[in-house]
């Protein structure tokens, strides 16, 4: 059975030019790049043009590209690091529908003594940029707000949020991991001073990641050691992954149009598609500012994992929202923040698309998923009662 | 990804006896859109009062389409008698096994089952609404304490995966704590659905005191027909620390012994959890 992978917000296939590129920095040039030797001297060339490569894609200088180990890590370096670095502040500013990455240190912060905020969002996942400007106090240290949700593909008016956040000369920190290689990001007009990405959102493997520092920028060092990174992140680097997360950032900046257009046209097809042929399916999220890539829609009366597992049974791959697929008794957090009816959330699905997928794989889906829908309301107990009028889910939400 | 066993994934893919019974005689419904699983159980007796045809429809995951479809072919052909009698643990034990994280499917089951047989004997649906405990899933005290007690329960966690109680906001952790303490100043008599399986909730005195029973009465007599013996030296949670002595203390297969034949023991007689190691003498 053929694999068709929809789920790519939660990774990627790795690009096989950047496995190639990768290659032969595992037994060949292993070198150290600290080395005093040329064969080590070498390697840290390449590691340096791997740096050019993803400051090139980022609008940035190369120093201001630190390498890390993820996604998860830039968001701590980043989150933790600044903090640290504003020992007489104790405010933290973020949303709440951020990434766990963000999200969960924010108990932690709080017991820590920090006072959090936690921006709300609209029906549509939209933020109030009078929530964010009077959030803002003389005691906040960070705000951190990321550039595109991760379940639903919103994109938040980042550079709007900057300016309101810079105006009071607050950092500003924004996970992008969802947005790099998927939207066009231009450091050099940003107000932004901290960005994370992570690599295998992009085509490179999982276990490398980078975060943006603007020069100038104050903060801690998340890992103490060596002198690597400039001090800011020790230990020795990560040659061969970082070979490969340089090529998938020139991949990425040459593919960037594709992204935006054949992807969007994919995505677009299948949600079209979906809507179509499937009645009583809600889009989750704002899609006039949503990344070209994802699609998050909530199939009424019937439940998330149920209909990933029948997916699952034709090799299709996607995600959901349900509380049953977490292991968790709720639905997820960025649902409920949105106020998408509980009745709605647990039958969310996420399809996230890339520039590997066609449109046949599309057009299975679209041919394939009314029929698991059926079949999962033909089971369930009130697709009859609303069918026959006797409830609608959307009053009752 | 949930491990669900084949049968589960068989029952779900190919669900038994969906529908409504026409004209039933008895119909139970539990659970709700909001908590994201519910079923609604329907069927109809035979003149021999058995249970003749039986159908259900479900909203949620896998594993509560499976338990709702296991219990049907469970219950087909019982009395009503017979039928009260099905707990949750028959739906899992039918199903070869739940992620403890679903149990709640298997317990969706049997309230619908009660619930139902309920309504045809004219009582109602005897749901407790009056001392709801967790005020997110709608849970009350009596249904977490039967279930609780049922299964064995001792954590606020196993709670959680059996009845959803707590799963939401979480302030209704003390009150559900406060009743796993007073059912554990309770005696507790054996199930013997789980003696069967050989597995049960033990408190960490009652699994201390299983331990040194099963080493002195069965692991100690059968190392010693071979002129080899062992020492129980302490308990960590699940680890069992040992010493081994005699003959065994020399043999080039003791870890084998060790691993197989003590742990074997150990895992049968008082949990699958348990690990054992050898302590230098």
């Amino acid at each position: 059975m053929k694999t068709i992978y929809f789920d790519n917000n939660a990774t990627t296939q790795v690009a096989p030019e950047v496995l190639e590129a990768m290659e032969p920095y595992f037994c060949q040039r292993y070198g150290n790049p600290s080395s005093m030797h040329s064969f080590g001297g070498q390697v840290k060339k390449e590691v340096e043009r791997a740096r050019e490569k993803v400051a090139s894609l980022l609008g940035a200088h190369p120093d201001e590209i630190v390498f890390t180990s993820c996604g998860t890590e830039s968001d701590n370096a980043a989150v933790r690091g600044t903090l640290e670095s504003y020992p007489g502040k104790n405010h933290f500013v973020t949303t709440r529908v951020e990434h766990p990455a963000v999200w969960n240190l924010c108990p932690y912060l709080r017991q820590k003594g920090y006072r959090v905020t936690e921006i709300s969002v609209d029906r549509k996942g939209r933020i109030s940029l009078d929530e964010v400007r009077s959030s803002l106090t003389d005691a906040t240290a960070l705000v951190s707000v990321m550039y595109a949700n991760n379940e639903t593909g919103v994109v938040f008016p980042i550079e709007e949020i900057g300016r309101i956040v810079k105006a009071r000369g607050i950092p500003f920190h924004t996970d992008a991991v969802q947005a790099v290689g998927k939207v066009p990001l231009d450091m050099s007009k940003s107000t932004v001073d901290l960005l994370s990405l992570s690599g295998h959102k992009l085509h490179a493997p999982k276990g490398i990641g980078a975060l943006y520092v603007r020069r100038g920028t104050k903060l801690a060092p998340f890992i103490i050691g060596g002198h690597q990174e400039k001090g800011r992140r020790g230990g020795t680097e990560n040659v061969p992954y970082i070979v490969g997360l340089g090529k998938a950032a020139e991949l990425a900046e040459q593919r960037m149009a594709e992204e935006t257009t054949r992807v969007r046209m994919l995505r677009d097809r299948l949600e079209k598609g979906i809507l179509e042929r499937v009645p009583n399916v809600l889009i989750n999220g704002d899609t006039e500012h949503r990344l070209p890539n994802t699609c998050s829609l909530s199939f009424e009366y019937v439940e998330g994992e149920s209909i990933l597992m029948m997916l699952n049974d034709l090799g299709v791959c996607a995600s959901s929202g349900s509380a049953c697929t977490s292991g968790s008794l709720e639905p997820s957090h960025v649902l409920r923040a949105m106020g998408v009816p509980f009745t709605a959330a647990h039958g969310s699905i996420r399809f996230s698309l890339s520039i590997y997928n066609t449109e046949e794989e599309v057009d299975f889906v679209v041919q394939h998923l009314p029929d698991i829908i059926e079949k999962l309301r033909e089971i369930s107990p009130f697709w009859k009662d609303f069918k026959e009028g006797k409830f609608s889910l959307r009053a009752a939400g | 990804m949930w491990e669900y066993t084949e049968k589960v994934l068989d029952h779900f893919r190919n669900p038994r006896n969906v529908g409504e019974v026409e004209d039933p005689d008895g119909i139970g419904e539990v659970g709700s859109l909001a908590c994201g699983d519910a079923l609604r159980l329907t069927f109809k007796l035979d003149e021999h009062k058995r249970i003749k045809e039986v159908k259900f429809k479900t909203f949620g995951c896998a594993s509560a389409i499976a338990s709702s479809s296991a219990l049907t072919e469970i219950i087909k052909g019982m009395t009503l008698e017979e039928a009260e009698k099905v707990t949750n643990q028959d739906i899992a034990r039918y199903l070869g096994e739940l992620p403890e994280e679903k149990m709640h499917c298997s317990v969706m089951g049997q309230e619908a089952l009660q619930a139902a047989i309920a309504h045809y004997r004219g009582k109602g649906v005897p749901k407790e609404e009056t001392d709801i405990v967790c005020k997110c899933f709608g849970i009350s005290g009596k249904e977490i304490e039967k279930v609780a007690r049922q299964n064995n329960l001792t954590t606020i966690e196993q709670v959680t995966h059996y009845t959803k109680a707590g799963g939401g906001c979480g302030t209704c952790h003390p009150k559900i704590q406060e009743i796993l303490d007073r059912l554990g100043r309770e005696e507790r008599p054996e199930m013997p659905a789980d003696k069967e399986r050989g597995r049960r909730r033990l408190t960490n005195l009652q699994k201390i005191k299983l331990i040194e029973e099963t080493v002195e009465g069965i692991i100690k007599p059968a190392l010693r027909r071979d002129g080899g013996d062992l020492e129980l030296i302490d308990i960590e949670g699940n680890k069992v620390l040992v010493g081994l002595r005699g003959t065994c203390s020399s043999c080039p297969a003791s870890g084998f012994t060790l691993k197989h034949y003590v742990e074997g023991k150990l895992r049968e007689y008082v949990s699958p959890e348990i690990e054992v190691e050898e302590v230098a003498p």
